[in-house]
């Protein structure tokens, strides 16, 4: 029954396929890709429009297991961000998604993923975070637990960096956690995400099964399910008319996002409103002192202006403009060089 | 007035001779930060007006304020315009250079100096000259400067026209054409017109009131020559950005870094000038980046998706490119990165010029990598290849890498009115969505249809359901799929390969120079060319040693290149760096002629110049 649904485009779920997954079974990467087609096809993305971006690792093969349709940059390690700033420049109609594993963006392209946030780049930036480097079997990322132990790499003598927190210090427009175990979150942050303005950092906690799964890593399934705390439930809408109250006074937010449509947050933590900045800081800070996982939408800022925005560019997307868009005329030629000394 | 104690002394006499009309060198030894560059600007395009073949050359430090600079000007009634490492007329606002420049000149030099210190720091009264076969002028710089009354601020700046004025009434220097320099600097201001020119008036009439000219050098104007005529000034770095404004760049990113940031700099200025739609919209991006990693990355993204984009940079950014531009060599992704070479290894001298990047950006990236290279030698190059960059890397889809060098990029030159694009674009193989629905659909990213090595690409956005690819740096078959079958790297390599050799025939062909009964010949590059030229006119002038020329415009090398080297008995490869870098890349393409390939390398922050280039193939032809 399910499998004949289509959405908007009438299209079926499974055109939303990409090729057979060639990762590790159970590794938490997997499920997530199933939850971007998933959403993808409930949101009716136009695979046309989508780019696909992504470093190196494990967690960077994925975009090949889903949304074939999709163009796919896989990129050099570290490195998605500049390349996807170049891409929504160079088109500012495509959507960008992009996949990007704890050690892709935490150690080696920590620098570029700040700075993509700081530019507010539209995209969605997945993060799928099992601190270790899976592809290269095991060694701790940045992300690892402190004095965290495993068969592998032995002690990690060092603090682990909260990829969330970066990302607001960064000023981020869109931050959120969540954990691959809970498919349903990950679909309504993502469909967020896509609405969203700017980047939309969505850091997932996501087990590798084969390095770091043990019950004392916060990595771990088992950890995601025991210590795991949802901030809040999404919930979506097209217009405010639409919203009815039916959450009790100050269990609920509504939140525009930039297509339009309204994002109802039904509030577990009574006291976190994700449109303060400050709020977000505390709640991370408390998760970190009590090492629970911490999900659902941490902060948001609709108004930031992004990178494309800043450009003020032309309507048409700058790799559809004609010769005669861009290249200037000869009487404009004889101008240039009239001014200069002769 | 305080001139009185002006002796030409200490031996000076009268120049009985000949005079030496429009064939010899200035230097200007000054120090950075304090102003001296609109004055030397301004003498050089005085002499350009006057129809005076005339070269500058910057010889300026690392370093923001206090540090030596020398500024060059040559003039050659023969229309010599390479650099010469020496200068027969010095003017010296710089005390601690002072012992060092007088002593660099040649016998029958000229040295001016100040009488009294230039802005008060230095004690120039106290000075003796140790030469006594050189002519000296002295003039009162701070007293001229004071004249003037400007304000505090300006004071250091503006004491440099004191030089200018008086040069130009010792040497006949023309005065309107100086004050039209001025004007053009200024942009028509009449203010800083008025107090800048202002003092060059009152430091000429002070010469010509106090001093008596005794030494041979003269400018004259050149009303009957032709080789200004229809010429215009231009630096390098201003000729690319202009050049890439005209092929069409939509994206720029760039980090930067001496001696390239005017690139991106002019860029900005000209696309803000000349690139937006009727509603005031840009019709390009340019970001600067956190890095050249950064930017690297941003222009391969944005090459990807279809945009015409480009970088500049030199030596360190050149360096954490590596990856990126091996990554768009394999994958395929046109990009334009300009390199204006400066000193290497590491950072090097910033402020001085090499070819030392040839090698390194030919092979750059790990494994078997292979890149474009245009190789530009004088303004009129820089700015055609800043628009058929993009051609050849949208042709070819693959990085082109465009080597200038700070001598080139940084330096005013004498320049044609540059071309307008004599064909139009080339966006390279990109299949549409239509003709995607002609082919049912059918194709794959890197099958060879055509039998040159080029496969087609769709872009990003392409609205037909089988456009997308997977774009990869991993091992991949025709239809992008990732693979580590033995045939499809193979394979993969070996149309690679073939794809270079179809570069070899389009890209620009070598520039031949020939004479009769040659046996010998010379191959060079970039902007080596002034002063190979002028040195082959010695070899044939003074010693009747007919020499080829062959200039190569682009690597991967011509085929070209190898049927002229089989014509000599010899081939002096001349280059601006250590290892003979071109002559290195040419035995490796041309094997069978290596014995007779011969390197006339040096390195040391100056350009070649003719005479260096002429004494090294004398030596090595044991003349
Ligand atoms: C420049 C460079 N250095 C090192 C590597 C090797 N490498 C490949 S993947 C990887 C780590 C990936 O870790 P992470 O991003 O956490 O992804 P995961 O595999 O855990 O999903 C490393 C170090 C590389 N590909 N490139
Ligand atoms: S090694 Fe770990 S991260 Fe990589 S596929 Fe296996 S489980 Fe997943
Ligand atoms: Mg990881």
């Amino acid at each position: 029954m399910g499998r004949t649904k289509t959405n908007e485009l009438g299209l079926l779920a499974a055109d939303y396929n990409g090729r057979p997954s060639t990762l590790c079974p159970g590794c938490g990467h997997n499920s997530i890709s199933n939850q971007i087609q998933q959403a993808a096809f409930e949101y009716s993305l136009n695979q046309n429009m989508v780019v696909k971006m992504s470093g190196i690792g494990c967690s960077s093969k994925t975009p090949a297991y889903f949304m074939g349709r999709s163009h796919a940059f896989n990129t050099i390690h570290g490195r998605m961000p500049s390349v996807t700033t170049g891409v929504v420049l160079a088109n500012h109609h495509l959507k960008a998604i992009g996949v990007s594993g704890d050690g892709d963006t935490g150690n080696i392209g920590f620098g570029q993923f700040k700075h993509l946030v700081r530019r507010n780049v539209p995209m969605v930036y997945i993060i799928e975070n099992n601190g270790v480097y899976g592809l290269t079997k095991g060694q701790f990322s940045a992300t690892a637990d402190f004095g965290q132990k495993t068969k592998y790499a032995g002690k990690n003598e060092l603090p682990a960096i909260d990829l969330c927190a970066e990302a607001l210090l960064a000023d981020c427009s869109f931050v959120a956690r969540s954990f691959s175990g809970d498919a349903k979150q990950i679909r309504s942050l993502l469909r967020a995400a896509f609405s969203h303005r700017g980047t939309a950092v969505i850091d997932i906690i996501s087990p590798c099964v084969t390095f770091n799964d043990a019950d004392d890593s916060t990595k771990s399934y088992h950890w995601g399910k025991e210590h795991r705390e949802i901030l809040n439930e999404l919930g979506f809408v097209q217009g405010q008319d639409d919203i009815a109250v039916d959450y009790e006074e100050g269990k609920s937010q509504d939140v525009q996002l930039h297509d339009g449509s309204w994002v109802r947050l039904k509030k577990l933590d009574d006291a976190h409103d994700p449109t303060d900045r400050a709020s977000a800081f505390r709640v991370l800070e408390q998760a970190r002192k009590e090492q629970v996982i911490i999900t659902g939408l941490i902060y948001i800022d609709q108004e930031r202006s992004t990178v494309v925005e800043n450009a003020r560019l032309t309507d048409t997307p700058l790799a559809n403009l004609t010769e005669e868009q861009i290249r200037p005329s000869k009487a404009t030629l004889d101008k240039a060089l009239a001014e200069l000394f002769s | 007035m305080t001139v009185v104690d002006l002796q030409q002394a200490p031996a000076t006499q009268l120049h009985s001779g000949q005079r030496i009309v429009n064939d010899f060198s200035f230097v200007v030894a000054t120090t950075n930060g304090t102003g001296s560059q609109t004055s030397n600007n301004t003498l050089l395009r005085a002499l350009f007006k006057m129809g005076v073949p005339a070269t500058g050359k910057n010889l300026f430090p690392s370093n923001i304020y206090g540090l030596p600079t020398w500024f060059y000007i040559r003039v050659n009634k023969d229309n010599y315009r390479a650099h010469r490492n020496k200068a027969e007329v010095l003017v010296t606002y710089n005390f601690d250079t002072f012992a060092e420049d007088v002593a660099a000149l040649p016998p029958g030099g000229v040295c001016i100096y100040p009488m009294d210190a230039p802005t008060g720091k230095k004690k120039w009264n106290v000075v003796t000259p140790s030469r006594d076969d050189l002519y000296y002028y002295r003039i009162p710089v701070d007293e001229l400067t004071a004249q003037l009354n400007p304000a505090q601020a300006l004071k250091e700046y503006v004491a440099n026209m004191v030089y200018v004025g008086a040069l130009a009434y010792l040497f006949n220097i023309d005065m309107a054409q100086i004050e039209g320099a001025l004007s053009y600097h200024f942009g028509g201001k009449a203010k800083p017109i008025e107090m800048n020119f202002g003092l060059v008036k009152l430091a000429y009439d002070w010469a010509k009131n106090n001093l008596q000219k005794i030494d041979p050098y003269w400018c004259e104007s050149m009303p009957d020559a032709t080789f200004n005529k229809d010429m215009m000034m231009i630096e390098g770095n201003a000729a690319a950005a202009l050049g890439a404004v005209f092929g069409g760049v939509e994206f720029v990113a760039w980090y930067p870094i001496t001696p390239s940031s005017s690139v991106a700099e002019n860029l900005q200025e000209y696309l803000a000038s000349y690139r937006h739609d009727a509603e005031g919209r840009a019709t390009y991006a340019i970001v600067q980046a956190e890095d050249e990693l950064a930017a690297i990355g941003m222009i391969v993204g944005a090459g990807w998706a279809g945009a015409r984009s480009m970088t500049a940079t030199s030596g360190p950014g050149i360096s954490l490119m590596a990856e990126f531009t091996g990554l768009a060599y394999f994958a395929e992704v046109p990009a334009v990165i300009w390199d204006i070479q400066r000193m290497g290894p590491s950072t090097g001298l910033p402020t001085r010029t090499s070819q030392g990047d040839v090698l390194f950006t030919h092979f750059l990236g790990h494994g078997d990598t292979r890149q474009v290279v245009l190789l530009p030698a004088n303004m009129e190059e820089c700015f055609q290849f800043g628009w058929e960059a993009f051609d050849f890397a949208e042709r070819l889809q693959t990085p082109v890498f465009v080597l200038s060098d700070l001598e080139l990029g940084m330096n005013l030159h004498i320049s044609s009115k540059f071309k307008y694009p004599d064909r139009p674009m080339d966006r390279g193989k990109v299949l549409t969505a239509e003709d995607l629905q002609k082919a049912g659909g059918q194709w794959a990213r890197y099958r060879d249809v055509d039998g040159d090595g080029i496969t087609y690409r769709t872009l990003p956005g392409t609205d037909h359901p089988n456009a997308a690819y997977f774009t990869r740096g991993t091992g991949h078959n025709e239809n992008a799929g990732y693979s580590e079958k033995v045939e499809d790297w193979h394979n993969n390599l070996k149309r690679l390969a073939h794809k270079m050799n179809t570069a070899r025939e389009i890209l620009p062909q070598p520039v031949v120079q020939k004479s009769k009964g040659a046996k010998i010949a010379i191959v060079s590059y970039g902007s080596n060319d002034y002063a190979i030229k002028e040195a082959l006119d010695y070899l044939k002038a003074r010693r009747d040693i007919s020499v080829d020329y062959l200039r190569i415009l682009a690597l991967p090398l011509s085929p070209k290149v190898g049927e002229f080297i089989n014509g000599y008995d010899r081939v002096y490869v001349v280059e601006n760096n250590e290892e003979g870098q071109m002559a290195q890349i040419m035995r490796i393409d041309f094997p069978e002629k290596a014995p007779d390939l011969r390197s006339i390398a040096r390195c040391n922050g100056m350009p070649l110049d003719a005479e260096w280039i002429m004494a090294q193939l004398l030596e090595m032809e044991g003349k």
